[in-house]
């Protein structure tokens, strides 16, 4: 499965890495704390967190994290979205919920492989 | 510590670290991670690498007055070492123990201080190794094995 096609299905903004939009995308993970993401953070997954400075690029970034979506539409710095854009970390920002997105996204199989 | 120049030939890289800068946090872990690519590194080994710098170096950014961050790259393993200026962890022990943190509000807010970063980096790496000095400061070694 791949981003594009995820995010047909939600509502959405990109905010950062239009260009990867075609990335392929195996598990996601939902969670704000950032060492229990590096603990936990699935690689070549979805990342959905409330957290919107810089250093949540630096994450996904190490953990080769494929997309970050930020729910409830909240504002996201524009620092974050720059190193966003230089690093190639795809952010797009959702008016659902965490709880919503993670529904949604395992709906469609994300990280629901059996 | 010195290092024990008969078996080890290979690289060092060092980085700076500022403490308190959040702009800049991440930085030395990314560049670790860019150059361990370049130089062919498995995939799992520069993970598990990538996550100890990362912990390591928001910890120094977090709770020291600054530091330096060392890699050793020899063709059995990575060395990575973290030395910081203090001002030193009280209870060492403790602050192994996952969950236990003394990060400040502020911090908590921003998602750190989960208590779990000392922990990821034992997980992580195949040595480790801290000890630490309240008024000394600290130093942190991992191992990651070729």
């Amino acid at each position: 499965m791949r981003i594009n096609d995820l995010i047909k299905k939600i509502p959405h903004t990109i905010l950062a890495g239009e260009e990867f939009l075609n990335r392929e995308i195996k598990s996601g993970y939902c969670c704000d704390l950032l060492s229990r993401v590096m603990a936990h953070g699935p690689r070549n997954g979805i990342w959905i967190t409330v957290q919107t400075h810089v250093n949540i690029i630096a994450i996904a970034t190490l953990l080769d994290i494929s997309c970050i979506i930020i729910p409830e539409d909240i504002s996201v710095d524009p620092n974050t979205i720059a190193k966003a854009n230089e690093e190639e970390v795809v952010v797009i920002s959702s008016p659902l919920t965490a709880f919503e997105l993670a529904g949604r996204l395992y709906e469609m199989g994300v990280g629901n492989q059996k | 510590m010195t290092v024990e120049s008969n078996e080890y030939i290979g690289m060092i890289h060092s980085y700076e670290i500022e403490a308190g800068n959040f702009t800049k946090a991440g930085e030395a872990a990314s560049s670790i991670k860019r150059l361990l690519r370049q130089l062919g590194v498995d995939a799992n080994v520069i993970r598990r690498v990538s996550i100890a710098a990362y912990e390591a170096e928001m910890n120094m950014v977090i709770h020291s007055i600054g530091g330096n961050i060392q890699i050793e790259i020899s063709p059995k393993a990575i060395v990575f070492k973290a030395v910081d200026e203090g001002p030193g962890i009280e209870d060492v022990n403790l602050a192994m123990e996952e969950g236990f943190s003394t990060a400040k509000e502020w911090a908590r807010e921003l998602g750190f201080g989960a208590g779990m970063g000392l922990p990821n980096i034992k997980r992580c790496s195949d040595e480790f190794h801290i000890q630490s000095e309240v008024g000394q400061g600290t130093y942190l070694e991992a191992k990651f094995i070729l």
